[in-house]
């Protein structure tokens, strides 16, 4: 992760279903092809699908880090 | 084209409406597109001011169970419903209002939220968007 430019930065910690999600789309919405863009949060299921929904969108998972009441993500637009 | 989600709200309660607004902003969120048709008692909640008027639909109590239950998620720091229906608008979220329902209860174009609804229609414009549909359900 030492590389890495991070564009954008969200912070749901403390928000539950279905915010993470949620806030996850309207960036990736928003952002430049490219863009990286990192999500910190702490809703548990949020960990797992946010993986999910950025497979289906066909968005790359760069990574997932921590444990799952506090956990970082990072993927590319 | 996207996949779609397609949902009619037939209830007003309060529960009822947070389960059709997460399901529908889950949806989005995952890549998918989505419809809301509101219909009698769901379409009350689009009426001005109506949208968290709706009552608990089991152990209301006279309002006690819903500001309970209230209180519950305002502590696991669940976003109210005003925020749902602001976030499915800005995912590009299509709501429907069901005019059958404005004659029967006597609401008016100007009663509801006319900046929320996409379009006005009947049966056939669910089903129109329904034919398509991943996931329907009646709530």
């Amino acid at each position: 992760m030492t590389d890495i430019q991070v564009t954008t930065r969200i912070d749901v910690r403390g928000e539950t279903c279905p915010v993470p999600l949620v806030e996850v789309r309207k960036a990736a919405r928003k952002a430049s092809p490219g863009d990286i863009i990192e999500v910190v949060g702490t809703h548990p299921a949020s960990r797992k699908e946010i993986p999910m929904a950025l497979e289906a969108l066909g968005l790359e998972l760069v990574s997932n880090e921590g444990v799952d009441t506090d956990w970082t993500i990072q993927f590319r637009v | 084209m996207a996949e779609r989600t397609t949902i009619i709200v037939h209830s007003g309660d309060m529960d009822k409406l947070y389960s059709a607004l997460i399901v529908a902003n889950g949806s989005l969120a995952m890549g998918m597109e989505a419809s809301l048709f509101f219909t009698f008692w769901g379409l009350q909640r689009l009426t001005k001011k109506g949208l968290e008027k709706g009552p608990l639909s089991k152990m209301h109590l006279l309002g006690l169970g819903k500001w309970m239950v209230k209180r519950r998620m305002a502590k696991a720091r669940v976003v109210d419903l005003e925020r749902l229906l602001s976030d499915f608008h800005d995912l590009g979220g299509k709501i429907i209002a069901c005019e059958m329902t404005m004659e029967i209860m006597g609401i008016k174009r100007e009663d509801l939220r006319e900046d929320l609804i996409d379009e006005w229609g009947a049966v056939g414009t669910y089903i129109q968007d329904a034919r398509d549909s991943a996931v329907t359900l009646f709530i």
